[in-house]
Order: structure tokens, then sequence, then C-alpha cells
């Protein structure tokens, strides 16, 4: 049977693609080209460390069909250093995205509308100084997209966001059972 | 936690204090390496200096370019099923390897490639003869890496010929910078053995096989396609013993070409763009394929929607990024097939399929009649590449091993030849490189010295590494070299005429005389312009001694037929073109 994704008119949606390796590198490098040949873009990368000591994790946003995802991150597992790659959808992971916002301080003097937004968006202030406010908040990107929306007529002087943190809704780490497994037999491999 | 990479101890345990340079070549002959194919420069000189102190343990082949090298390389490679290994210096050196590792990527080749690097701490300053070679060679080679410290050389060259060899092999890339060459560190070897991240063969699983076996047994209509997984895996018996007891005609890809003789009763041919008729037809008429170390690529399959849509399909494969990458699988049997094999052949019922097989045999009796008949036994005056190809069988019965060059001439030669041995076909497939064959018929040669080998190759391909005929003067290596001269850009020429309104745009060749360069470079060469000289030049080359270069004047106006045309589907494979 032949595979078309485009024609199937398959769902694009976000994914989060975990991919756990040897820290080595260049890997990050290995890693993009994946994407950028496959013209994939890439929505969010992060890269930090695991729950598992010596390995590294890069969590990788994707907005596509199953099909494509499944397929990059098939390549992705198979460069040598990488030890596992999964692919999640959002109802499937837990996710937070951090955002950072300068304002004048001016703002947060003058009227306490300000204050009432900061605390109605769970959004906090990590610090004050004569001339700026950094306000932080963390959630989903609507949520600090929101905030944002809602700061513009203070003036922003600086905003950003972070790319996406994830974990997944399983109990335990899906690599560490895979290492556990893997532990005396490497190639026992899940098969499709 | 276990290791990250397991070693295993070498025969010398004691430690060698000694240079990084020298360590290389020490690592090479633990590695079993015996020929290097290369070219000196400046940023790799401390290890081109070591060489001379192993030239009893490694020879070294000075080709005339880098492109050369690495195209040896890949012949040496494709023959011993070694790793073909290549030396470089930084720069231009490295980056004139590019398209031989691209070419031994997506062919699965085994190569490691060396290449000095300038010294660490000009790292990214822009130094002479600097380039970012990890950076350019990155999305091509299995794995690289850049050694800035003697210390790391024996880990790292240990890491490249496990990760080179195993699993689907393909090309790996170390760049050493000048200062770890010259470094002194106490060297101690041990081979690499696994490397925790890496998981070179899945292991099979039997409830896979069992599947397969079931759809196997059930099929009416089955169909076998093989690659060449089956050549890597050095499954050729295994596959041999499994068509034979199911019954099934079994087709190939052009790198599968010599897994099974061309003359064996279940043998339908070459699939894809230039295949065979019957082989593409019979693909949208099968209830089962059964693919066999074979990526179905773009060349094989034609127009994806189109293919095989009636069919179920069993993909053996080592590669699990291959599995539903282009024709969705029923049942993956993921593992090297080498041990899926016998597993299956164990679980299917012996079975004759001589209705089908039939139907196979009428299509190819209509190709005979339209295409064959003509290029094997040509009225017409001008020579044909075909006649070249079947006069090389009646004389060597497939018993030599063939090497191309990428256009007409290359199609021409898989399709006719009638391989015979394992490990007889050297090409370039997936990358269609030109300029691959007088290289790789060479490397080729130094890998299999008691082999006959015999490259075909087009007037265009030739020139693009014809400097290597001095390599070949050199070694005096005895590689029989067929120049089909069609004065032409034959394949691209073709496709002027099909497919762009005869508008022959730069294909047009003025040839030097190919007879006296091969001369100039010290080769005995012999031209052919008529049919009755053919067959005596043809024994004479065979018979010489040395190398020999045979140019055929070839019919320019020679199509390459039948043909799937890009976009169609395989059902759509015509076998005439009117002029
Ligand atoms: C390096 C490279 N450049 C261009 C091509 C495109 N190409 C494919 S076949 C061909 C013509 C080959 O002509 P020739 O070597 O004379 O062989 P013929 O087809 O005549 O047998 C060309 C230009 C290629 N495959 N490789």
């Amino acid at each position: 049977m032949s595979l078309d994704n485009r024609k199937n008119g398959e769902r694009r949606q976000n994914y989060t693609i975990s991919a756990f390796s040897e820290n080595h590198i260049g890997l990050l490098n290995r890693i993009t080209i994946i994407f950028t040949r496959r013209h994939v873009n890439i929505e969010s990368l992060t890269v930090s460390a695991s729950a598992i000591k010596g390995i590294h994790k890069f969590t990788i946003v994707v907005n596509d069909t199953r099909e494509k995802v499944d397929k990059v991150v098939r390549q992705i597992e198979k460069l040598v250093e990488v030890l596992k790659a999964y692919y999640h959808t959002d109802d499937e992971v837990i996710y937070q995205e951090i955002a950072l916002y300068k304002i004048p301080t001016k703002a947060l003097i003058e009227g306490d509308d300000l204050e009432k937004t900061i605390r109605k968006h769970n959004a906090r202030i990590l610090e004050v100084r004569p001339e700026y406010t950094v306000i932080e908040k963390t959630g989903y990107k609507e949520d600090y997209m929101a905030l944002f929306e809602e700061l513009r007529k203070y003036g922003v002087l600086q905003f950003t966001s972070s790319g996406r943190v994830a974990v997944t809704r399983s109990s335990k780490e899906l690599l560490a059972t895979y290492l556990k497994e893997a532990g005396e037999l490497t190639a026992e491999y899940e098969n499709n | 936690m276990k290791d990250q990479i397991e070693t295993i101890e070498t025969k010398t345990r004691k430690k060698i204090r000694t240079t990084g340079a020298d360590a290389v070549m020490r690592s090479l002959i633990h590695e079993g390496v015996e020929i290097i194919f290369g070219y000196p420069g400046g940023a790799i000189m401390p290890v081109y200096d070591a060489l001379m102190d192993h030239s009893d343990k490694i020879k070294h082949i000075l080709t005339r370019h880098e492109q050369g090298a690495i195209h040896a390389a890949q012949g040496y490679a494709r023959v011993t099923g070694k790793v073909g290994v290549v030396m470089a210096t930084s720069g231009p050196g490295a980056t004139n390897l590019i398209t031989g590792i691209a070419d031994a990527m997506v062919d699965s080749t085994p190569i490691v490639c060396i290449t000095g690097q300038v010294t660490a701490p000009l790292l990214g300053t822009d130094a002479f003869q600097e380039t970012d070679v990890i950076g350019i060679s990155m999305p091509v080679t299995k794995w690289n890496y850049l050694i800035t410290k003697p210390e790391e050389i024996p880990e790292i060259f240990a890491q490249a010929f496990f990760i080179a060899r195993s699993g689907r092999p393909g090309p790996v890339l170390i760049d050493i910078a000048k200062n770890a060459q010259f470094g002194e560190f106490d060297f101690e070897y041990r081979k690499c053995v696994k490397i925790r991240s890496y998981v070179p063969k899945p292991v099979v699983k039997p409830e896979k096989v069992r599947q397969a076996a079931e759809l196997i047994n059930k099929a009416k209509k089955p169909y076998i396609l093989f690659g060449q997984g089956v050549i890597l895996g050095n499954a050729e018996d295994e596959f041999r013993a499994f068509v034979e007891k199911s019954g099934i005609p079994a087709a190939w890809t052009i790198l599968g070409a010599c897994a099974l003789p061309k003359k064996h009763p279940l043998n339908m041919g070459m699939l894809g763009m230039h295949g065979n008729y019957a082989t593409n037809i019979k693909t949208n008429e099968c209830d089962l394929l059964i693919a066999v170390g074979m990526r179905f690529d773009d060349r094989v399959t034609g127009d994806l929607k189109r293919y095989a849509p009636q069919a179920k399909v069993i993909h053996l494969e080592i590669d699990r990024a291959e599995i539903n990458k282009n024709v969705k699988a029923d049942v993956a049997v993921l593992g090297d097939v080498k041990e899926s094999l016998p597993m299956l052949t164990k679980l299917i019922e012996k079975r004759d399929h001589s209705a089908w097989i039939k139907e196979f045999k009428e299509a190819e009796k209509i190709e005979y009649e339209k295409v064959i008949k003509n290029d094997l036994y040509p009225r017409k005056e001008g020579l044909t590449m075909g006649e070249v190809i079947r006069i090389l069988n009646e004389k060597t019965h497939g018993d030599v091993i063939v090497v191309t060059d990428v256009g007409q001439h290359q199609m021409i030669t898989s399709r006719y030849f009638e391989f015979r041995n394992k490990r007889s076909f050297v090409t370039s497939g997936g990358l269609g490189t030109m300029g691959f064959g007088l290289p790789a018929a060479h490397g080729a040669k130094i890998g299999a010295p008691d082999k006959e080998v015999v490259l075909i190759v087009g007037d265009g391909g030739l020139q693009m590494t014809i400097q290597e005929l001095g390599t070949i003067n050199q070694t005096q290596a005895a590689i029989k070299i067929i120049l089909m001269n069609n004065k032409d850009l034959g394949m691209v020429r073709q496709w002027q005429e099909m497919f762009f309104e005869k508008r022959y745009s730069e294909t047009y060749l003025l040839n030097p005389d190919f007879i006296k360069v091969a001369e100039g470079f010290g080769i005995k060469g012999k031209k052919v312009l008529h049919r009755p000289e053919l067959d005596t030049a043809i024994q004479e080359m065979l018979d010489y001694k040395g190398p020999y270069f045979l140019e055929v004047n070839i019919e320019k106006e020679d199509n390459v037929l039948p043909m799937v045309p890009a976009g169609a589907s395989v059902s759509e494979v015509v076998l005439e073109h009117k002029k």
C-alpha cells in the first residue's frame, strides 16, 4: 500500500519530541539537519539534563502530521549518539513554557490595575528597579500571550519566551524503562 | 549504570609511548586494514610520515584526486565486504571527498575517512586550509568526530570502525587536528564491541516472522523484491534457499543485482525505471510483495500512489527508519536478513508457482521481441552497448566483477550482464555519481586481485575522473576498461529526446583521442569501430595481462528501454519510443 500523508489530509497538530542522548558536541546540529532536510519547521527546542545521570534530553516541538513526525523521530533515533526518541501529542504530556516581560516601573507605581493584572494571570514579579520591572509567567502559550496583550498598554520594553519543557504522563521516564530492559540486551528493540 | 562504550582487549596489551600519527597507523593495523587510498597534504603529513614505519603491514595507493581515493575505497569495500579506508588533507583535500562520502552514505558502504585538520588552537580562525569538515560532512556521514588530543585516537578509531561496518553500514569521518598527530601519549588499543546508544541490528521477532510466513503461505501471486541488504548481510545463500523453497518469482533493485545469479530460474530481472517489463507490470498484479533488504527508492517504485495498491507488503529490513518510509508494510520483519531469512524459510511451505511465473515469461517475450533482441543482436549498422555486453557474457560466462559508471551503459550492463557470483557488481546506485566507475574499478581490483575486473564506462563519466588512469598505471592493477563511446551524455540525451522535444541542450561532447590519452598514461588501448572487430577485440582485452583500454564506437541515437517515465506508475512502463 502506498503512503502519502498530504493526500490523506492527515491532521497537523503539535507534537512534542523527546530525544535522549549521550552528551556529544555536534549532536544538536545532526538533529536539526534531520528537520531542515525534510522541510519540517521546529517550533521550539530545548536541551536539558534528564532524570538519568549523564543523559541529555532534547525537547522539540513541531506542528505536523503524525506520519511525518514518526518518520523524523525514526531518523533521530538512528543517530549513533541517540539512545531513544519519543513523540507525544499535547494531551499526552504535561508541559510548560516560561515568559519574561520587562515593563516600565512607572506603570506599576501609577495605579493599581497592573498589580491586579499580574495577580489575575498568576504571574509574579522577579525584579523591580527604578526604571523597569521584570514579570514572569509560566504556562501555555495562549496564557502568556494573553498577559502580553494586556501588558501592551503599559509599554513592554522586552519580551521573551522559552521553548517547551515537558514530562510524560507515565509515572517513570520512558527511557529508564528502555535502558533497564536494554541493560542486558541492547538489541531488544521495540518493533514498529 | 553500564559503560556507554564496551571494548575488548586486543593482543598487544602493553602500552606504547608514541605519537598520535603513529597511533593512527597502529589503530588501523588493529582493525585489520591492509590498504589505504589517499592523497597527502600539510595537515595530514605527520600521519603520512608514520605510514613509512608501517609499510610492511599497510599499503597506500596514491590516487590523482581525493575523489579517486574515496571511490576506489568504495569499490574495495563493495567487493571485499571490508571497511574501505581513505586519507586526505584538510580543506580542499577533505572537500574533494564529499561526493564519495555522500555516495557511500546512500549506498550503505562501510568507509572510514581520515582527514587532517589545522592545529586545535587555530580552529575557527580561518587558518590556511581550514574548512569545517565536520559540519560539511555531517548530513552525509553515519558518524563523524573531530580529534583534538592524541589520547582520543585509539578510542575514536575503534568506534569509527565499529560504526562503519555494523548494522546498516556507512561512511564515517575522523578529522584529526595536527597537534593531536604530533602529540605523544601511551597507546593501547581496545576494540569497540558495543555503544550503548547505538543498536546496529534489531533482534528478529519470531512473531513477525510467523506473521510473514502466514501471508506467504496464503498468497496466490507472491512476488519477491530484493536489494543490497542481502549482499550487505552476506546472506546470498540464505536468500537463495528462501527463494527456492518458496518457489516465488524474484526481482532485484540495481544494487541487489548479484545477490541471486541472473540465470537462476526464479530470477525475473530488474526493477524500476530502466528495469524489465514483466518485473514492473507484475508489481501491480501480485497479491503479496516480499521486500528483502531494499528501500523502495523512487527509481524503483515510480509513482507511489499507484504502486502496488492491491498487494499486501512484507518488509524484511535492518533499518527501522526504512519501514513505512515510502511503502507501508503490513508485516515488518526488523533485523538482519541473515538471521530472519532462515527463520522464515523454515516456516514457509514448499511451493510451485509455475502458472504465475508463466505470466512473467509471457511479458518477457514481449520485451524480448520489442527491445532485447534489437539490443543484443542489432540488425542496424551501428554497434549497440547491448551487443558488447552480450559478447562479454559469452566470453566470461558472468565470472568477472563488473563495475560501471553512470548513464545508459550502466542500465544496459545491469539489464544484460549475466551476474553469477557474489559481490560481482559495483555501481553507484542511490546517488548516480558520474566519475565513480574508473576509480571504483581500480579499488575493486585491489580488493579482489585474483578476479577479472571489467569496467563499463561512458565517455562523459570517464572524463570526470580520467586522471585515475595515472593511478592505475602506477599500480598496474589489471583492470579491463570498456569505453562505450557515443560522443554524447547519452542518458541525458535520451531524456531530451523523449521528454524535451529533442531539444539537445549541452549533451554533445567533443572528445579527445581516448586511445592516445590511455597510451599517454601508459595503458595499452584499442578502438573498435565495426562489428566484425568486436569479438576478437574483447578477447584480446581479456587475454591481456595488464590494464587495458578498449574503446567501442557506439551508435549515438540508442535509447535504454523499457522505461518507467519519471512520475509514471510501474504499470505504465513503455517498451518503445516513436522517433
Ligand atoms: C556527477 C554527475 N553529474 C551529472 C549527472 C547527470 N547525468 C546522469 S547520466 C548522464 C550522462 C552520462 O553520459 P556518459 O557518461 O557518456 O554515459 P552514457 O549515458 O552515454 O552511457 C548525466 C550527465 C550525474 N549523474 N552525475
